[in-house]
């Protein structure tokens, strides 16, 4: 499938951070699943997710994917949001020693990457520091 | 009437010197400093552009007002460094907040005042009845030529603002357009940079039509300088709007709070949208509110503002614009500075 299609698809996530919350037990997926890995339910409720959170742990990557090799190094971290939802996306506007666990990030709107100087530009959600 | 009813700003949190590029141009930095009133403007980083902090911008409106964005009918943002030649930059701003798909969109480009552009245009749909409520932005990443003067001010920011019928926080009292065909700064098409006529930008076309569009509105509402609290205009540096304000017989104390260009730059578009952002976040009720657009080709746009009751409290749940341009910033090189903004020519 093309980048441009997968990438339209996931729109409701990337750009308004959708997830679906279980009706039966109230765990939120992201990105949503047809089945609860919780309870099993299968009806959801779509929410916005909490755009605040923890880092639980982060990396600095040096040697990206190709499709990313023109932002090394750039640091990646996975996050609790305050309503418990698990999430990895990268770390921008942060300087590497700053990086900590438990520091707390916030979700911002940002360019994710670009199909070259003449593709679609990609957009979505990067995790930045709240100071 | 229309009127304000949220409004937020964004600023990216890079910051380069004046002191910094005159350096490598061999240029002199205090003359820059003291003859244009410029210290430092903002810079975005690589994964920022006139989309991300048109959406960060709204978001905050949205969060200052708590409307339903579904309830947006039209999104506007004016721009001259649209991410895309061909393709809506407010079709993914409108998809971001959730105002898709019962929406009108258009992207608007007038040089410097296509922020102000889309406030107009909201505010005549707000008050013929087509649309409950609309959001105007004006954002911009603009670039100077390595070494040319418009590099110590281009910088990066959005103001975005959210319009409807109700008088919200400020009530747009009355507004009035000034535009001739004056050729003092233009881009043509596949060019990078874009060419000004030096010396031509101030008196026939800055002055001209500032001062022109201040006194038709002036006349129009039948009143003096004095009668308001506050001016914003547009900033290409941080003298002309002290200048025209004077000639106009306004005071420093009316135009210094949303007089940021000393330390913002020149953010286009941006530049007297989020100057009344500024002056919204210290407004009190009551208050009147002056403010001239200045877009190059030329024209300005112009309002008379009175902020309400509902300002101060609806104010504080989002960052204030000084917070975002005195605080968490960070200074880069000017190396840094041409690898952000892609001035650097890397291998095939
Ligand atoms: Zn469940």
């Amino acid at each position: 499938m093309s980048t441009s299609a997968r990438y339209w698809r996931e729109i409701p996530q990337r750009y308004r951070y959708e997830g679906a919350k279980c009706k039966g037990c109230g765990e939120i997926s992201f990105p949503p699943r047809i089945v609860c890995k919780s309870c099993g339910g299968r009806e959801f409720d779509t929410v916005e997710l909490a755009k605040q959170g923890k880092l639980l742990t982060h990396t600095v990557i040096r040697v990206g994917p190709s499709q990313f090799a023109d932002q090394t190094p750039y640091a990646v971290g996975v996050a609790e949001l305050d309503d418990g939802v698990r999430l990895t996306a990268q770390i921008a506007d942060v300087d590497f020693d700053e990086l900590k666990v438990g520091m707390p990030v916030k979700l911002e709107f940002r360019k994710v990457r670009d199909e070259g100087e003449a593709g679609i530009i990609c957009y979505g959600y990067k995790f930045v520091p709240v100071r | 009437m229309a009127g304000i009813i949220g409004y937020g700003a964004y600023i990216p949190r890079n910051r380069i010197k004046v002191e910094e590029i005159a350096k490598v141009w061999g240029a002199d930095a205090p003359s820059y400093k003291k003859g244009l009133m410029l210290r430092e403007k903002s810079v975005p980083s690589p994964d920022q552009d006139v989309i991300t902090m048109s959406v960060e911008a709204t978001r905050s409106a949205l969060t200052r007002c708590g409307i339903d964005a579904k309830k947006i009918g039209a999104v506007y943002i004016g721009s001259e460094s649209h991410p895309y030649a061909v393709k809506p930059s407010g079709t993914v701003v409108a998809e971001a907040i959730g105002a898709t798909p019962d929406c009108h969109c258009v992207d608007f480009e007038f040089a410097c005042k296509a922020g102000s552009e889309a406030m107009f245009v909201c505010m005549g749909l707000v008050d013929a009845g087509a649309i409950e409520y609309g959001l105007a932005i004006g954002a911009d990443t603009s670039q100077g030529a390595p070494g040319d003067a418009l590099e110590y001010s281009a910088a990066a920011g959005a103001a975005a603002y959210i319009i409807g019928k109700d008088d919200g926080v400020a009530k747009m009292l009355a507004t009035h357009s000034f535009m001739t065909d004056t050729p003092d700064f233009w881009r043509r098409e596949y060019m990078h940079y874009p060419r000004h006529a030096g010396r031509f930008t101030g008196e026939p076309a800055y002055f001209k039509h500032v001062t022109g569009c201040a006194n038709a509105l002036l006349e129009k509402t039948n009143s003096k300088p004095s009668d308001y609290a506050y001016a914003v205009f547009h900033q290409p540096n941080g003298k002309f709007p002290m200048r025209v304000g004077k000639m106009l017989g306004f005071t420093k104390e009316q135009i210094e709070p949303g007089w940021l260009a000393p330390t913002l730059g020149n953010t286009y578009s941006g530049s007297s949208p989020m100057g009344l952002t500024a002056t919204l976040d210290v407004a009190k009720p009551g208050d009147k509110i002056f403010m001239v657009s200045y877009g190059s080709g030329a024209g300005s746009d112009g309002f008379v503002f009175e902020v309400t009751d509902a300002l101060p409290k609806m104010r504080e749940k989002a960052p204030f614009t000084r917070t975002l341009l005195d605080e968490n910033k960070v200074y880069i090189d000017y190396g840094t500075y041409t690898k952000y903004r892609g001035k650097i020519r890397k291998g095939e």
